[in-house]
């Protein structure tokens, strides 16, 4: 008992080294699992305060670009207006129900929501965005979140009252599903860690025509973002080597160096949809115990 | 100001320095600039080596948690922390040097060479340990030699102008009267 009393004595500073540095580790490797540990929330909430006052001073500083990208947003929007098209036939005829206003309510699926973003990281490899703003408190982890201009930037991790950590397609775990719009093929859209901006595309086979400057959209296959939001276009094309696939190189359609405000989706078909795949896996379970 | 204060104040300033400035120059995919474990190497001699690494951990998990994924600065910082004194009883010129100052600066190692090796080698080990738990997805290992060897060499002109515009008062203290 001496002994190890007087070992650890000896040893103390190396020990106490391996501790600190076993627990760092255990911090990498289990956080993206467990992010609603208590380290996260109460970080969150004081580092989120600060940036929040950063993030004014540099907001202001590019109202410019931000500006800009409304108007282009603004300018998407009128152009899918009714009245721009022109239909010469009577179906389109306009006639003013006389049910109430919000019958179209009950077939909503999705619901666009906007918050502030107060924080962005586009230099690691490991890259996260806080969102601020009063609708934050009706977020909830695995939503998907899009820029201004209708582009895919991430899903969210986790929500405390008032921030919601997002994980930006820049990370290294982000996997989201994509299609190109012009021949229908879906593959996963990830990211290597090296250029912001430039993503890639793998799981297309070398039998599809690929060209440059082909847009790449979600595939709707989840919950998470509806059909057809846009994700980049095609920059070069490389074939492996070993597989019969491409692997494509996407340039994101949202521009990581400028997020100042964000829209998340709430997709209500969601949790309907969750609950039966719950469902029939835990059938499945149950089906090959017995077998 | 008394040491106490003093270093609280300078651990605030180098984590916001080091995230609200340094994280957003882009600079190139290859550099990730670094600054703020220079804290680590301004702490005093005489400090135990035990809270050497506390305040390592401390720091790094400062800034882990703005980048919202703790664990690899705070590692990175612990290391450093763990090595520095053995560093300074190999660079120190002669006996008792720690004892006449407070803590590492280019006047008490005794000129801007073994300062510099001082700095050089803790940085590299700095980035090295950190691009290297980084990378343990990503696997590319001349990406990983070239990021280290870049972003240390960057890392150290920052030091240099950091030592050159906040010139630190360093007491000759001495016993013998």
């Amino acid at each position: 008992m001496r002994n190890i009393f007087l070992f650890i004595r000896r040893y103390f500073n190396f020990l106490l080294f391996l501790l600190l540095q076993v627990v760092s580790i255990y911090f990498i490797v289990h956080y993206s699992k467990y992010h609603q540990a208590m380290f996260g929330n109460s970080a969150n909430k004081i580092t989120g305060r600060v940036n929040n006052e950063y993030n004014k001073v540099e907001y202001y500083f590019r109202l410019k670009r931000t500006n800009d990208s409304l108007v282009k947003a603004n300018e998407n929007l009128y152009n899918k207006l009714r009245m721009d098209f022109d239909v010469p036939d009577t179906v389109s005829k306009t006639v003013i129900d006389t049910i109430r206003i919000d019958s179209l309510l009950q077939y909503r699926n999705y619901i666009y929501l906007n918050s502030k973003v107060v924080s962005n990281s586009i230099t690691s490899q490991n890259n996260f965005i806080v969102l601020y703003g009063p609708n934050v408190r009706k977020f909830k982890p695995q939503m998907g979140v899009i820029d201004v201009n209708n582009s895919l930037m991430g899903t969210i991790m986790e929500v405390n009252d008032d921030y919601a950590v997002v994980m930006s397609m820049l990370h290294k775990d982000s996997r989201i599903d994509g299609k190109i719009l012009k021949t229908g093929e879906t593959g996963t859209v990830t990211w290597d860690g090296k250029t912001p901006n430039l993503l890639t595309l793998s799981g297309i086979p070398k039998s599809v025509k690929v060209a440059k400057g082909d847009t790449i959209i979600t595939s709707g296959s989840s919950t998470v973002f509806p059909r057809g939001i846009m994700i980049g276009r095609v920059e070069a094309v490389y074939s492996e080597k070993s597989t019969s696939n491409y692997s494509i190189s996407v340039r994101s359609a949202t521009d990581f160096y400028n997020l100042q405000y964000a829209y998340t989706i709430i997709n209500f078909q969601q949790e309907p949809v969750e609950k039966i795949l719950e469902k029939v896996k835990k059938q499945q379970e149950e089906g090959n115990i017995k077998k | 100001m008394s040491l106490l204060v003093k270093t609280i104040v300078r651990f605030i300033l180098f984590i916001l320095f080091q995230f609200y400035v340094l994280d957003k120059i882009q600079l190139h995919q290859m550099v990730t600039p670094y600054l703020y474990f220079l804290f680590i190497l301004w702490l005093p001699f005489k400090m135990k080596r035990g809270w050497l690494m506390l305040m390592g951990f401390a720091l790094g998990f400062a800034l882990d948690s703005f980048r919202h994924h703790p664990g690899f600065h705070a590692a990175a910082c612990v290391l450093i922390a763990y090595v520095r004194p053995f560093l300074v009883n190999l660079m120190i010129p002669q006996e008792g040097f720690e004892t006449n100052y407070e803590a590492p600066s280019v006047k008490s190692m005794g000129g801007l060479l073994p300062y510099m090796i001082f700095a050089g080698t803790l940085c590299l080990l700095h980035n090295t340990w950190l691009f290297l738990l980084e990378a343990w997805q990503f696997g590319n290992v001349w990406y990983f030699v070239v990021k280290t060897l870049l972003s240390t060499a960057v890392s150290l002109v920052l030091i240099i102008i950091t030592e050159l515009i906040f010139v630190r008062k360093q007491k000759f203290k001495t016993n013998t009267i």
